[in-house]
C-alpha cells in the first residue's frame, strides 16, 4: 500500500495528499505523522489537500484525529489548500472540522504557524537583568575559556 | 461489467475492500461527469458515494454498487444503488439521525448521504439486507 510521503521544511512537517486516498492509507498517516513529530520534534504540521477532490465524513474524522494527536505532541496542525466546492459539501454534510486551522495555500499556513510559534518578549528593561543571571554568566565564563584553549 | 439500457450506461462494482471504495468515488465521478453535473454537484454525489460505499462494506459486509447516467430527454442525472445482503439496519429512523453510529464512525454517513442527493430511498429488512438507492439530477 502507498503512503502519504511527510517532508521536513525547517520547523514545520509538509504532508501533501495527491492520491484518492484509501482508508487504510488515512489511517497509516495518522500513525506515520505522530512518530515524525516525535522524531523531528517540530511544532507545526501543514496538510495541504489541493489534490483532493472530496473530503468524506472518513477523512474529515482522520483530519481532526491528526489535529489532535498533534496537538497533544505540542505540535500545532493547519489544514491548507481546500477546494471550494469541497468545503461546501463537507458543510452540507455536517461535517465542521473543529479544532482545526485552515489556510488558503501552504503559504498562508506556514505564516500561520510561523505567527503562532512566536516566543512572547520579555519586557524591555529586563533584558540586562536576563543576560547577568548566574548561569549565563557561568557560560559566558565558559565560551571565553574554551577561546582561550583554542588560542 | 458494462450493459446499455434504455436511459443510458449503467456499471456494476463490487464492494468487497478499501480499495473498492476508491474505485466506487471514481466511477461515480465518471458518470457524473459525464451527466454534466456542477462541479459542486460532483462533489456532493461523489461525497455521498463515498460515504455509502463504505457503509456497504462496513455494515453490510460488502455488495455492490450499481451507477447509471440516466438521460429522461428532460433532464440528466446519475443515479446509483447500493446493495448488500448484510444484517440490515433494525431502526431506520435512529440510524438517519445525525450522529447516531452502531460502529466507530461519526454517524453521519445515511442522513449527510441524504442531503446530499436529490432522491433518496432506503429499504431494509433484518437478516436480509439493505439496498440504498440515490440520484442527482443535473441543473
Amino acid at each position: 500500500m502507498d503512503r502519504v510521503p511527510i517532508l521536513k521544511f525547517g520547523e514545520v512537517l509538509l504532508v501533501t495528499i495527491q492520491v484518492d486516498m484509501q482508508d487504510q492509507m488515512a489511517v497509516q498517516l495518522q500513525s506515520d505523522l505522530g512518530q515524525r513529530i516525535v522524531d523531528t520534534g517540530c511544532h507545526g504540521v501543514i496538510i495541504d489537500i489541493t489534490g483532493l477532490d472530496i473530503v468524506d465524513s472518513f477523512v474529515g474524522r482522520t483530519l481532526s484525529t491528526i489535529a489532535a494527536i498533534s496537538r497533544v505532541l505540542d505540535a500545532e496542525t493547519v489544514v491548507v489548500g481546500m477546494r471550494p466546492a469541497v468545503a461546501i459539501t463537507l458543510v452540507e454534510l455536517g461535517l465542521s472540522l473543529s479544532g482545526i486551522r485552515t489556510a488558503m495555500n501552504v503559504e498562508r499556513g506556514m505564516e500561520l504557524l510561523a505567527a503562532s510559534a512566536e516566543p512572547v518578549a520579555p519586557p524591555e528593561d529586563s533584558d540586562d537583568a536576563l543576560l547577568r543571571t548566574p548561569y549565563s554568566m557561568a557560560r559566558m565564563a565558559c565560551a571565553e575559556n574554551e577561546l582561550e584553549i583554542q588560542k | 461489467m458494462t450493459a446499455s439500457t434504455g436511459t443510458g450506461r449503467l456499471q456494476c462494482q463490487s464492494i468487497t475492500g478499501d480499495e473498492d471504495v476508491v474505485r466506487v468515488r471514481q466511477l461515480v465521478r465518471a458518470h457524473a461527469v459525464g451527466a454534466k453535473l456542477s462541479l459542486v454537484d460532483q462533489t456532493k454525489l461523489v461525497t455521498a458515494a463515498s460515504e455509502l460505499a463504505r457503509n456497504t462494506l462496513v455494515h453490510g459486509g460488502g455488495g455492490q454498487a450499481t451507477v447509471e447516467t440516466i438521460d429522461t430527454g428532460i433532464r440528466r442525472g446519475v443515479r446509483i444503488v447500493f446493495s448488500d445482503e448484510g444484517p440490515g439496519i433494525p431502526d431506520v429512523a435512529l440510524a438517519m439521525t445525525d450522529g447516531y453510529t452502531s460502529g466507530a464512525g461519526l454517524g453521519l454517513g445515511l442522513g449527510g448521504a441524504r442531503r446530499l442527493v436529490d432522491e433518496f430511498d432506503l429499504e431494509t429488512a433484518p437478516g436480509v439486507g439493505t439496498t440504498v438507492s440515490v440520484t442527482k439530477w443535473a441543473r
